[in-house]
């Protein structure tokens, strides 16, 4: 069959239809994609985000650091600690601050339960996009157990604001390592069931093997990060390569595999909650005692300079460039969420593919709609 | 009085006063000692390595700053793209993460900088180069550089609405996040400010 490449594509041709997919599409989450389809390819993809934007960094501008805190997490409430264990880490290297061990370890803790409780949501609605409704139902039940577990630490179910500059919010309850084990031993057995359900079923294989195949180069070259990058056979991620807090003291691998399709995309998040798993155990196992943060108070003074700091969040590199000038509000705060960087991969990835193979390939890239707008 | 045994015992000694606090505690709400971002004196070896090939690397590079795993230079905008290619291909950073903006009516400039690393090389995998350009705030025009960095393509879109500033040569220099009737100027200059502020 001859199908018309984006280069003979004319928008006045009679072949090509266009179509919107969202932003009211449940399939689509905030989001709009215009597609243009020869039959039901799509020759042409332009994605149209925008729908949930709120300004999140000019509102940064007309809060102190502290109060930033809270708005902050909003974007991404499936990974409310992936986005503010950044922005802590800046404020506090512009401040000078030294964050006492207990707080580092509590922050690693929040931040692997966070990156957990995202993939299972990840895993759980690409499931169901693909017709997998079991996965959907499992991620979902099974994620509430995590969060249950954080809202022990944290005091909420999603919008925890627990990591803060200086430290963490508040310590964690007595005796919660003994729940927490529990829970790991646990879920590091359902995970082998995950894997015979989903990753290894002959149809979503099928429905995934060599689908939205993204090549190592172009992962550098369109700047792939997170599980995204990992997938396409590049060993990259910010725990080892720029250790921060305290992840130099774990015993964890980097997984990543080669084949760079939309199943290597979802089988990388299982085998990462594996290693979070890991890094849990010895978290809890060895978390010293002490102070878990300093007092910072409401307004903390944060002397003129600018930093760039980036971790590794459940949606790929978190990233943020704060410039102070000596005020109590930041001068200027950029925002590299996981998300966006993921935003020039639907429009490279999609273009060529089937219209049922785009949840595949959508949902697959880890991309978060409210995240990527800000 | 004739009940000798119900004297009550006599006072505990008082806690100290309010004026004389445990020294151990930090007073609340006020700043810690206020510790300027430290420029370290002795950088690695390959931090001064890496920095020197930068400078000697790029005509009129000037270096903003140099840390351990950051090194900050800012160019000359008119050959901006060349710079570029010689940090791609000759020193090996071509994996863009990220593109911001900075308004600075002080100065009335712009800079633009563009965050640079290079997963793939295990000795610079922690380094970020932040390469930065500054360009006139009445006329903000800078070359695109998606032909060296094609990531770069949504963060300049960005960059353009949110500040204004004009990327020469982008393949599609649109509107991405604000609402199609947005007519004011753009959101992210500090001379605009939002609705009831």
């Amino acid at each position: 069959m001859t199908t018309t490449t984006e280069a003979e594509y004319s928008p006045d041709s009679d072949k090509i239809m266009s179509v919107s997919l969202g932003p009211q599409h449940p399939g689509a989450g905030h989001f709009r994609i215009r597609l243009w389809l020869d039959g039901d390819y799509c020759v042409r993809v332009d994605p149209d985000p925008g729908y949930v934007h709120r300004g999140e960094e000019k509102m940064c501008e007309y809060r102190n650091y502290m109060q930033n805190v809270p708005h902050l997490e909003r974007p991404v409430i499936l990974d409310s600690s992936g986005i503010l264990f950044p922005y802590s880490i800046a404020v506090d290297e512009l401040m000078g601050n030294k964050v006492p061990p207990r707080g580092e370890y509590l922050r690693v803790i929040m931040a692997e339960l966070n990156r957990i409780i995202s993939h299972m949501y990840f895993l759980g609605i690409l499931g169901v996009f693909v017709g997998h409704t079991t996965m959907i139902t499992w991620c979902m039940g099974d994620r509430d157990i995590f969060i249950d577990l954080a809202a022990r630490i944290g005091g909420a179910r999603v919008t925890f604001a627990y990591i803060i500059p200086g430290g963490v919010r508040n310590d964690m309850p007595e005796g919660l390592e003994v729940q927490a084990m529990e829970t790991l031993d646990w879920f590091e057995k359902r995970m082998d069931e995950y894997e015979k359900i989903f990753f290894m079923n002959p149809l979503w294989k099928e429905r995934s093997e060599s689908v939205g195949v993204l090549s190592k180069a172009d992962a550098i070259r369109w700047g792939a990060t997170g599980t995204v990058l990992r997938a396409s056979g590049v060993k990259h991620d910010i725990r080892r390569a720029e250790p921060y807090s305290v992840y130099p003291e774990f015993d964890f691998q980097i997984p990543s595999l080669d084949a760079g399709d939309s199943w290597a995309r979802s089988y990388i998040a299982l085998l990462e909650m594996r290693e979070s798993v890991k890094i849990l155990r010895q978290a809890f196992k060895n978390i010293p005692a002490g102070p878990v943060r300093l007092k910072l108070g409401p307004k903390p003074r944060v002397p003129a300079g600018e930093t760039y700091t980036r971790t590794e969040a459940a949606h790929g590199e978190e990233s943020y460039f704060v410039v102070s000038d000596g005020n109590p509000n930041p001068y200027r705060v950029r925002i590299g969420t996981g998300s966006f960087k993921s935003l020039i991969l639907i429009r490279n990835l999609l273009r060529g593919i089937h219209i049922a193979d785009i949840p595949v390939v959508y949902w697959g890239l880890n991309f978060w709609p409210v995240h990527n707008d800000k | 009085m004739s009940t000798p045994g119900r004297i009550p015992p006599p006072p505990p000694p008082r806690p100290p006063s309010i004026q004389s606090p445990t020294p151990a505690r930090p007073p609340q709400g006020s700043p810690p000692p206020v510790a300027a971002p430290p420029p370290p004196p002795e950088l690695p070896p390959r931090t001064k390595e890496l920095r020197d090939k930068l400078l000697q690397g790029i005509p009129g590079a000037k270096l903003d700053y140099a840390r351990p795993k950051r090194i900050k230079v800012t160019v000359p905008p008119a050959s901006a793209k060349e710079s570029a290619l010689f940090l791609r291909d000759s020193l090996g950073f071509d994996h863009l993460t990220l593109v911001g903006g900075t308004d600075y009516p002080a100065t009335k400039e712009m800079e633009v900088v563009y965050f640079v690393g290079s997963p793939l090389k295990p000795e610079l995998a922690d380094f970020v180069v932040l390469f930065s350009e500054r360009v006139p705030r009445d006329s903000p025009a800078a070359d695109s550089l998606c032909e060296v960095w094609p990531g770069a393509e949504y963060h300049e879109r960005e960059t353009f609405e949110m500040l204004g500033i004009d990327f020469k040569g982008h393949p599609d220099l649109r509107r991405l996040l604000l609402p199609e009737d947005w007519d004011d100027i753009p959101p992210l200059r500090k001379d605009y400010t939002s609705p009831g502020r």
